[in-house]
């Protein structure tokens, strides 16, 4: 079994959008609501940039450990 | 959340106040990540506010934490630090907060060399009542305050705690979160007052009016506004108009306040045996 | 240990031994008259202890600065005057709020406003009851001579300890600037009191519980127990809270916490006030003269007393009540345009007639003008 990449608590998630317009890779994308959900997981670099930049915390990129 | 950071934060009292794009969970979470990766004693870390959106970060953060006045964080916090100096203390504060009614502190503060990390949340605005103009707002823009545009001039925050007496000064933004990581591990280990502006971004009280579009678009916009401090040493002046710099602004250690006081301690203690 | 001896010392001073005495180690202040003379001993005796001294930029910073200081643990104090009380007075209701133990020295002057340095009033006896907004406990000590600076400063630090509350040292120009013969007690006679800590695990420590003491344990910073301090309504746990049964239940127990213990809280001096058919209620320096109007008047066979409120706030309601069953009249000497006589009146307007005698020019109330007073409503 794979590990998903992105881990997304959505009750934390208040759409801002700021998560899916940062992404690089068009990984992630807003619902109906502007709620991230992911599109493309495959896509995901695993870059972190969404992570570190949603203002709710409301992401956690699994990544190799370094 | 990732798990390591969890540990920092009072996870049950989430999801925050603040609003959908707020800049101030951007710089809250890299404060936590900073202190992470410092190796301080969590159980004598301890995180002073004042009042404001900002001032709201410690009590989502698991350490001693004080909420106080408006204005007053910096007073409570060398309270905290000279009554015992072992103790690590942040203080995070607004633009507001530390530069208007909290000014005199801050300058005095930094005169003194006390041994405190502030992370000053600069959002150019009073987020929490609504929009009225701080002494950060730039000349010309508009707040429920200035609807006229604001006709007053700004504070240039890192150039005041210089000539004031901070002995670290840096500057970071809410996209460049690395960079502000790295200049606030710094500030932590500068023996002395650090001051660290973190250029946030309110899209409810300052974006909107002025027409800046959405958190992401302000987010952008800090992006492209920033240059490097290294970088910005190549570049002719005129290529830095209307930027502001970002990094390590100045750095010079001298004698802090609440080590000299525990050395004139020592000093009187020994005369008198 | 040092056998005890005869000192000349101003208020000013035996306030300052008073508080190191009780155990304070930290004093943040702003100079000014007529209460700098704290500020300047305490600078210079505190690095001594071991303690520490600051002058902060302003009262603000000062107030907000012993409330830091005090939450690391330490005994803290704080002492100014008329504009530097008033710039005081937000963190001051922080304090009350937080319930943070600290303790304020006003030594009063003529005011408002920068008013008359030094010259003495007691202008700040309803200042001190409600400076600052909103409803709040406060506890305020009023000494009458150079012995009870340095014995009520004790006693207000060991208050504010127990009870989690700013407390005031009430003192006037007069007081603190006077030169008195005091006999000091030595610290193995002083009794001292310390905060209640807690002592369960962390994640079980409720900073404002609720239980029969009414006064919750409080951790210090950089203990462990990772605490959240605001000025917000909270709830038990320190966390904010707008829900208004919370709001109600940590209201009343901040308003009522007191209540309790009333039998030690409460204290003043009566002379010959039992049988008296009129009774002085005087406090602090005009106490001094009062007592002479009663010894002189009572020598000539006139009924007179005196009541002596040592603790301002809360009031010595009760017993003054039950004076005034006897006596039909009660005069209220105070240095001010007249401010205790207000709670005066409250209490006994249905026992007694009460007067009052006010001086508001500078000058201390003379035992002559009680006297004068006195046998105007014979
Ligand atoms: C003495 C006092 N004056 C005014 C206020 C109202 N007030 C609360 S927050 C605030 C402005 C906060 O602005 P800033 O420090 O920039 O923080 P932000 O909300 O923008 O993060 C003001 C004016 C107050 N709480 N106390
Ligand atoms: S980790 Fe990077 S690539 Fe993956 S979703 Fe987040 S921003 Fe997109
Ligand atoms: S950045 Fe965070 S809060 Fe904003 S849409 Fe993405 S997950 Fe939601
Ligand atoms: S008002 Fe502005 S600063 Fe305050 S929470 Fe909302 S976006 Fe953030
Ligand atoms: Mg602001």
């Amino acid at each position: 079994m794979v590990e998903k990449p992105l881990d997304i608590d959505q009750k934390l998630c208040k759409g801002c959008g700021i998560c899916y317009t940062l992404c690089p890779k068009k990984a992630i994308k807003g619902d109906e609501k502007g709620k991230v959900v992911v599109d493309n997981p495959d896509l995901c670099s695993k870059c972190g940039i969404c992570e570190s930049h949603c203002p709710d915390y409301a992401i956690f990129v699994r990544r190799e450990k370094k | 959340m990732r798990p390591e950071l969890q540990k920092l934060f009072r996870m049950d009292k989430l999801p925050h106040i603040w609003c959908p794009g707020c800049g101030h969970g951007i710089i809250t979470r890299a404060i936590a990540e900073a202190i992470n990766e410092s190796d301080l004693d969590l159980d004598k870390t301890v995180i002073v506010s004042g009042i404001g959106c900002s001032s709201r970060a410690p009590g989502y953060m698991h350490f001693d934490t004080l909420h106080t006045l408006h204005g007053r964080a910096l007073a409570f916090a060398t309270g905290v630090k000279l009554a015992n100096p072992e103790l690590n203390v942040f203080v995070l504060t607004g633009d507001g907060d530390a530069t208007a009614i909290g000014g005199n502190h801050f300058i005095h503060a930094a005169r003194r060399n006390i041994d405190l990390n502030i992370i000053l949340f600069n959002n150019n605005i009073y987020g929490m009542t609504g929009g009225q103009y701080s002494p950060l707002t730039p000349t010309g823009k508009i707040a429920s305050t200035s609807p006229y545009g604001n006709p007053e001039n700004n504070f240039d925050i890192p150039a005041l705690a210089i000539a004031a007496g901070a002995s670290y000064v840096a500057r970071g933004t809410a996209f460049h979160d690395k960079l502000l990581i790295d200049c606030i591990k710094e500030g932590i280990k500068n023996k002395g007052f650090s001051l660290i502006e973190a250029m946030s971004m309110c899209p409810t009280s300052y974006g909107r009016r002025n027409k800046m579009g959405n958190a992401a678009d302000m987010l952008n916009d800090l992006k492209t506004t920033a240059v490097n401090i290294n970088v910005a040493k190549k570049l002719p002046p005129e290529k830095l108009e209307g930027k502001f710099l970002i990094g390590k602004l100045h750095h010079k250690p001298y004698p802090e306040f609440t080590q000299e006081y525990d050395k004139l301690i020592a000093k009187l203690q020994k005369g008198a045996e | 240990m040092t056998s005890k001896k005869a000192r000349l010392i101003q208020g000013n001073r035996a306030c300052a031994e008073g508080a190191m005495a009780a155990g304070v180690r930290f004093f943040a202040g702003y100079p000014i008259t007529p209460s700098t003379e704290i500020a300047e001993i305490m600078s210079e005796e505190l690095p001594k202890l071991g303690g520490k001294f600051i002058q902060m930029e302003d009262e603000i910073a000062s107030m907000a600065c012993i409330i830091g200081a005090s939450l690391t643990g330490k005994k803290v104090l704080t002492a100014s005057s008329g504009p530097g009380i008033s710039l005081k007075q937000e963190a001051i209701g922080y304090a009350c709020m937080t319930e943070i133990p600290c303790v304020i020295v006003n030594v009063q002057r003529l005011g408002p406003s920068t008013g008359g340095p030094t010259s003495s009033a007691q202008g700040d006896i309803m200042q001190a009851r409600w400076g600052t907004h909103g409803d709040h406990p406060i506890i305020a000590l009023c000494p009458s001579s150079v012995y009870e600076c340095f014995t009520l400063t004790v006693t207000a630090v060991n208050f504010a300890e127990k009870y989690r509350t700013p407390v005031y040292v009430l003192m006037d120009e007069i007081i603190g600037h006077m030169r008195e013969k005091v006999i000091l007690p030595n610290i193995d006679e002083i009794k001292i009191v310390n905060r209640k800590r807690p002592t369960c695990p962390s994640n079980e420590y409720k900073p404002y519980q609720i239980d029969e003491t009414l006064i919750p344990a409080m951790a210090d910073f950089g203990t462990g127990y990772k605490w959240h301090v605001t000025g917000l309504f909270h709830d038990e746990t320190g966390f904010p809270s707008g829900k208004p049964k919370v709001i109600e239940e940590q209201f009343k127990r901040l308003m009522t916490k007191f209540d309790k213990y009333s039998d030690e809280i409460l204290s003043w001096e009566e002379t010959e006030a039992e049988d008296a058919e009129i009774l002085l209620v005087a406090y602090g320096s005009t106490a001094r003269s009062a007592l002479d109007a009663v010894n002189i008047l009572r020598s000539e066979g006139i009924k007179v007393g005196l009541f002596r409120p040592i603790t301002i706030w809360p009031f010595p309601e009760k017993r003054l009540k039950t004076l005034a069953e006897k006596a039909n009249k009660i005069i209220v000497p105070e240095m001010n345009y007249g401010q205790l006589i207000l709670e005066v009146e409250r209490i006994c307007k249905d026992k007694a007639s009460v007067g009052g005698l006010f001086k508001f020019n500078s000058l201390p109330i003379t035992p002559e003008e009680i006297m004068f007073k006195i046998r105007e409503v014979l």
